[in-house]
């Protein structure tokens, strides 16, 4: 009656061996090691606080994002939001709002973005590949629309310079700050609350999620809230990062954020990855890219560099399940042999492999 | 039934097996069908049926026994094989293409062709038309599939098995989602069919369509043949006797438990087209058994009053307390437990492990300063495992690879975990071998013993009247007789579950 069981069927070193997570962490730090001793001049405090501050926007917009992949959902618009908030922010600052007013404005914009594809992906059901493509184009055509083709660029210095800031002598930009602590509340979020285990639960099978209780629709609504709220928080700092609000800031940017979340190992079908391997994901694509700028490397060869690494890693998680599938089944196999003779048919289950 | 050697019947089975890992679903199924003949084919849910239809029509490959047809031994790996061999079977949902025409459909991956290797449409309108004709129906051939109705549907797939001169039709139970008019009309097309020469097979679990349609009846039970009597030498309590025949007293033994007072107060539950003025208590310490025919309403009336679908009249209490509907969270608070009927898509997330499955629906409550670590679901979900006597290596393995009744296992701890108040089980024993069933039947009654109050959902007769204290039978939507245990008896379960027309006439 009392059965005990142990809590984990390997130990600790395979479980991590056969990681996704284990894997793009490994590989950014063979790529960090070959940087910092093959690259001159990547190892410096300027290169550093460089690549932070370029890649600050989609370490940013990479975390709501791995939630709603997690589930099984995809946010498109996130750009178009950062585009919507540059010009909210810009359009406010120009017409004598202050920067902290026109700031909590842009969010709300963001806030409100957001609710609109969290409304219909959750609460109407419709698609979110299909709602965010709409939103995408619908919020950088506001955006575009309000400011047309001029820009604002006449933000106050002290703000301008809050978003290069660096923290102390360290050279690490006040963003990575900023950044360091969403990425603790939402691995928080993810890995140690109900709500996470719930996330997982959506984006593995959502019927059963249902029938357990957690709440699908309200889950899905939130998630959207956040893509909503962080992406206007990278607007802000990306207006004033360049003290430039325009808009067609950010186009594309998009892509980038899905790329590197799927590079961290996130599954596009939802139910897999976790927050530490997304921003291994994007250090991976800033650091390579930045290196081999360094080296004098064209942008496109970059890019052709990192679409084959983002394909190989893709194909790596199916290749990793085969191989996990197939050990799993002869382990399962052996077992049934050696315990219950008779559930196997005669003769295969007397052969020892 | 003369057996005419000097002609062979259209379709033989002999003693066909089937199983599906470790449960048999065909142990020996038989069946012999005259050509000018329609053979009923009758049994309880899970008798066997559907398997033994789908090795005809190779859905299914069989794992032994003979298969006959027209006197030749055949064998099936595929639909197209049975088709291109003269077997037509007619579901009671056809799955037609709705944006293409009738003829279309009827013609689909074998379009007549004119020269050039073009579709010759007016030459398959002109067929599909004669085809109708010929059965006797109106049907415009050009219009789109979208809008018909099932029974038109149903001409349809019909026309399209004359259209491939079909020797052998299979009708699965084609009349459950007919009206009377409907029905009167397939009848007239299945005589002129059976006057053409053709073998019919009639899946139905109305005895009056039945003794009304066809010559000869089969009858299954536990996947093995019975027997076969012509439909006018027998009647419905000889029928009755046959499908069920066995002692199902003390299969089951259920522990007397103290009844106490209502846990849940179902009062004129509805839901349009799926259930009407459902009104029913459950106590504490009582097993109620909602039995019935697969598709008379029952899983959907639990699923309402778990929340996980709506209703649109009456209300449903618990302990006293109004359960708002639509709304699982909700139930699970004022102690519900729902364990559904197919566990794979919706009792489990399959792909997660024993300890994340088993904690799923405590988790809210393991967070340590709103933290919820693996650590704490694993403890959690440790004993639960253990009581259930799970069968796992360890609690971080994926439900995937386990078997159909430890996973069984897995749910019921889930939600028992929760420690409820009334425990919803539909099916709780369907596809798990007979050596986890009894444990689950030990189970249930211990719970009940406990004070817990179980609303259990069975196709399964002997389980029924073995595990119920009272049984709620469901037909059509409709609660059509509450019978205690003392008074159940299989005959009078079978003929509530299908007591319909009378009632409706």
């Amino acid at each position: 009656m009392s059965r005990t069981y142990p809590f984990h069927a390997q130990p600790l070193w395979r479980r991590l061996l056969v990681s996704r997570e284990a894997a793009v962490i490994a590989l950014l730090v063979l790529v960090l090691v070959w940087a910092i001793n093959f690259v001159s001049f990547f190892a410096t405090q300027l290169t550093m606080t460089f690549l932070f501050l370029d890649i600050a926007p989609i370490l940013l917009i990479a975390l709501p994002m791995t939630l709603i992949i997690v589930t099984g959902e995809i946010d498109l618009s996130v750009a178009s939001v950062v585009g919507l908030s540059s010009v909210t922010l810009g359009t406010l600052v120009d017409h004598g709002t202050s920067v902290p007013v026109a700031a909590i404005a842009a969010l709300v914009v963001g806030l409100a973005c957001g609710a609109l594809n969290g409304f219909l992906v959750a609460y109407v059901g419709l698609p979110s590949l299909a709602v965010t493509i709409g939103t995408l184009a619908l919020f950088r055509g506001i955006a575009v629309g309000v400011l047309g083709t001029k820009a604002v660029t006449d933000f106050p210095n002290r703000w301008s310079d809050l978003a290069r800031q660096t923290v102390g002598g360290t050279g690490i930009p006040l963003i990575v700050v900023v950044f360091a602590v969403l990425a603790v509340v939402f691995t928080w979020l993810l890995h140690f609350s109900s709500f996470g285990r719930g996330v997982y639960d959506i984006g593995l099978n959502i019927e059963a999620a249902h029938f357990t209780g957690v709440p699908v629709a309200r889950s899905k609504f939130v998630l959207f809230l956040f893509s909503g709220v962080v992406s206007a928080l990278a607007g802000i700092y990306f207006t004033l990062r360049f003290t430039s609000s325009r808009g067609d800031n950010a186009t594309g940017l998009e892509l980038q954020v899905i790329a590197a979340v799927l590079l961290g190992g996130v599954s596009i079908f939802g139910g897999r990855g976790k927050v530490i391997g997304v921003i291994a994901g994007v250090l991976l694509i800033g650091v390579l890219s930045s290196a081999l700028r360094l080296q004098g490397v064209t942008v496109n060869v970059i890019n052709i560099i990192i679409g084959l690494l983002l394909v190989a890693s893709v194909m790596s998680t199916s290749v990793l399940a085969w191989v996990s599938d197939a050990a799993a089944r002869r382990h399962n196999r052996d077992r049934a042999a050696s315990s219950d003779p008779q559930l196997t048919p005669a003769g295969v289950g007397n052969q020892k492999r | 039934m003369t057996e005419n050697p000097t002609r062979p019947a259209s379709l033989e089975l002999r003693g066909v097996v089937k199983s599906f890992g470790a449960v048999q679903a065909l142990r020996s199924g038989s069946l012999r069908v005259e050509p000018g003949s329609i053979h009923a084919l009758v049994g309880e849910n899970g008798a066997g049926k559907s398997t033994l239809v789908k090795v005809v029509a190779g859905v299914y490959r069989r794992d032994g026994g003979e298969f006959l047809l027209d006197g030749s031994s055949v064998d099936f790996s595929s639909t197209a094989e049975s088709k291109a061999a003269g077997v037509a079977v007619i579901y009671q949902e056809p799955t037609l293409f709705p944006d293409l025409s009738v003829t279309e459909n009827i013609f689909m991956g074998r379009q007549i062709l004119g020269s050039g290797r073009r579709i010759n449409r007016s030459a398959m309108y002109a067929e599909a038309a004669s085809l109708f004709a010929g059965l006797g129906v109106h049907i415009d051939p050009r219009r789109q599939a979208l809008g018909l109705s099932i029974a038109d549907q149903q001409i349809i797939e019909i026309a399209k098995a004359i259209s491939l001169d079909a020797r052998v039709l299979i009708m699965d139970e084609p009349t459950a989602a007919l009206s009377g008019v409907e029905v009167e009309r397939l009848f007239t097309v299945a005589r002129r069919l059976r006057d053409e020469g053709r073998a019919l097979v009639f899946i139905s679990h109305r005895f009056d369509e039945v003794f009304e349609l066809c010559d000869t009846v089969t009858v299954m039970r536990d996947g093995s043949y019975v027997d076969t009597l012509r439909v006018a030498d027998t009647d419905v309590d000889k029928l009755v006797a046959l499908m069920v025949g066995r002692e199902v007293g003390d299969l089951f033994p259920k522990t007397p438990a103290t009844v106490g007072g209502p846990v849940l107060e179902v009062r004129n539950l509805g839901s349009t087209g799926v259930f009407h003025d459902v009104s029913f208590d459950v106590r504490a310490g009582e097993i109620v058994s909602l039995a019935g025919l697969v598709g008379a309403g029952r899983s959907e009336i639990a699923r309402a009053v778990f929340g996980v679908d709506g209703y649109d009249t009456g209300s449903v209490h618990l302990l006293g307390k109004a359960v708002p509907p639509r709304n699982p969270r909700a139930a699970i608070r004022a102690g519900m437990a729902f364990i559904p009927e197919d566990r794979r898509k919706q009792g489990l997330v399959i792909d997660a492990s024993v300890s994340r499955n088993v904690a799923g629906v405590i988790r809210g409550r393991l967070s340590r300063f709103g933290v919820l670590t693996q650590r704490a679901e694993n403890e959690a979900s440790a004993p639960w495992a253990s009581r259930l006597e799970v069968k796992t290596n360890a609690l971080d393995m994926n439900a995937t690879t386990m078997s159909g009744g430890n996973q069984q296992k897995v749910v019921i701890a889930k939600w028992l975990a929760t420690e409820p108040r009334l425990l919803v089980i539909d099916e709780p024993t369907r596809g798990i071998d007979v050596g986890t069933k009894a444990e689950v039947h030990r189970l249930l009654s211990e719970l009940a013993g406990q004070g817990m109050a179980i609303l259990m959902i069975s196709s399964e007769l002997p389980e029924v009247l073995g595990m119920a204290d009272r049984i709620l039978v469901v037909s059509e939507g409709r609660l059509t007789a509450d019978i205690d245990r003392d008074d159940a008896t299989p005959e009078n379960v079978m003929l509530a579950a299908t007591r319909t027309r009378e009632v409706r006439a």
